[in-house]
């Protein structure tokens, strides 16, 4: 296929996709059927792919296939015992792609409430993500079911629970207001955080990856004023920008300071960059020093490893002092490991040493093999070689994998 | 749409030292507010009795039903628009930070 064919392409598929949310998020509004919406949708778009190569394009796609979905909506509903409430307002639906006017004070774009309303706490946070990615991203159910390693049949009867729960728990269709939007974004962000996890796996569905881009995307559309909601966006890309890198053809991890960074995705790195300055330029004209939000921080770390030529030109003294921001905002062991590290390459390897003592005084490290050659790394450079060596081969035996295992003994070797 | 708040005490309360909302407090809010439509508090768990019917005999025996850490202690019948509404008022119970809350909606039959 040619690039402009292959551009074309995607641009329907992009299209499409947002058609589908917007009808599927516009007839949960009016019918508070879920499953009503997605087959409706679904219909439409079996239609458009039937008709559309022989009548061509309609003049509005989107229009078209929001009427489509309408009528099919309300055949279905005439059938049933249905309020006329909600019949009347199916069929004022605008025929635009527009939807109709929301009926409350503020106007909210309806796929804003799709997603909040799938993201809601009172749902299991599996059955949030995986609605998430079959209402909102039109994902099939069997490719949600391989990702989380269950049957689609499981996966089926997960995804009516949880639309049951909406229903008869009455969980709002709404964006929430006022603080309670502060409070339940964090919860949305990191819905799309698992998603993309999902999809960076070893393991997991790469085109998640992308749909939690997507999804980053549409959400920093429709809520510019939200920091975290770019950041959590540039940080997405900065990890998938070594998609191609990280793993070496056996599929095993390949640590950060031996991949080919030619192989990194630069146009990403670009696109990400761009969005962290947008952002650290609208923090300085906000009035008073602004906190950033853990998103931000980690987007910046990810910035400063993406933008260098190696380990060693990399700019560890801002990575530093972001894990210090990130260790008071969300303290946890492995963001204090991390921290040690970066300590140890920005101020010489006492000072990480000193930070990991103080990181593993609790405990929790103790079984965590990279505590251990972190440890290992810093002895090595502060240039204790033997029980450098030592300390990698601890790591080692309690490495995940044979892989990991082996990466750790050629350190203790090369010593 | 009706929703049932079971008040039961847990295992972890909150160590946050910042004084409690008072009971009394909440109670002549909601009411005032029509959003608690009753409610009470329980007597300790040795005063519960349990009975069960089987083939035709009544079968009455001493105790709650669930032998769990966490106990009802009371309950409260609320009336509210939507979960978040029922949550925002289970959210400012005394014993949402001294125990816990759980919400059950009234079940609609009509539906399923």
């Amino acid at each position: 296929m040619t690039d402009a064919r292959a551009a074309a392409a995607d641009a329907a598929a992009a299209a499409a996709t947002e058609a589908y949310q917007r009808i599927v998020a516009a007839l949960i509004r009016i019918t508070g059927d879920w499953t009503l919406a997605e087959d409706c949708a679904q219909e439409a778009l079996a239609l458009a792919l039937d008709r559309w190569p022989v009548d061509g394009l309609p003049d509005n796609p989107g229009g078209w296939l929001m009427t489509v979905a309408r009528n099919r909506a309300l055949d279905v509903l005439r059938r049933g015992t249905v309020e006329r409430r909600k019949l009347r307002e199916l069929a004022v639906l605008a025929l635009t792609a527009a939807t109709a006017e929301p009926e409350r004070e503020e106007i909210v774009d309806d796929r804003l409430r799709l997603i909040f309303t799938c993201c809601h706490p009172a749902l299991p946070l599996e059955a949030r993500v995986a609605l998430t990615l079959r209402t909102i991203c039109a994902v099939a159910t069997a490719d949600i079911a391989r990702a989380f390693l269950v049957s689609e049949s499981t996966m089926t009867r997960r995804l009516t629970r949880a639309k049951t729960k909406i229903t008869e728990a009455r969980i709002p269709y709404r964006v929430p207001t006022g603080p309670a939007r502060a409070e339940r974004l964090p919860g949305v962000l990191a819905v799309l955080y698992l998603l993309f996890t999902h999809g960076y796996n070893a393991d997991g569905e790469p085109a998640f990856a992308e749909e939690a881009i997507r999804l980053a995307r549409l959400l920093g559309r429709l809520m510019p004023d939200q920091a975290e909601v770019h950041a959590l966006r540039a940080l997405f890309l900065l990890q998938h920008s070594r998609r191609h890198a990280r793993r070496d053809p056996a599929g095993d991890l390949v640590p950060l300071d031996r991949q080919d960074r030619s192989r990194w995705d630069h146009a990403a790195i670009g696109e990400a960059v761009g969005i962290l300055s947008e952002l650290r330029e609208s923090e300085l004209r906000e009035s008073g020093p602004a906190e950033s939000g853990p998103y931000a921080l980690q987007a910046r770390i990810a910035a400063c490893h993406a933008t260098a030529a190696s380990v060693a030109d990399t700019d560890w003294i801002r990575i530093a002092d972001c894990y210090d921001q990130l260790a008071r905002l969300q303290p946890n062991p492995v963001i204090e490991l991390n921290r040690a590290v970066a300590h140890g390459y920005a101020y010489g390897p006492e000072a990480g040493l000193d930070l990991l003592a103080r990181a593993r005084a609790g405990g929790a490290l103790d079984d965590y093999p990279l505590a251990i050659a972190a440890e290992a790394d810093l002895t090595a450079r502060a240039g204790d070689r033997v029980r450098a060596a030592d300390l990698f081969r601890a790591a080692a035996a309690r490495a995940h994998g044979d892989a990991e295992r082996r990466a750790l003994l050629d350190r203790a070797d090369e010593l | 749409m009706k929703y049932l708040m079971f008040v039961c005490t847990d295992t972890e309360p909150d160590t946050d030292p910042t004084p409690e909302p008072d009971i009394n407090v909440w109670v002549d809010r909601h009411d005032a507010s029509g959003q608690r439509l009753q409610g009470m508090a329980l007597a300790p768990k040795s005063t519960a009795t349990t009975v069960r019917v089987r083939n035709g005999q009544t079968l009455v025996s001493d105790g709650p039903f669930a032998e769990t850490k966490e106990l009802i202690v009371g309950f409260d019948l609320l009336e509210c628009a939507d979960l978040d509404e029922a949550i925002e008022v289970a959210r400012t119970h005394p014993m949402a930070r001294n125990g816990r809350i759980e919400i059950r909606p009234q079940a609609d039959w009509d539906r399923s």
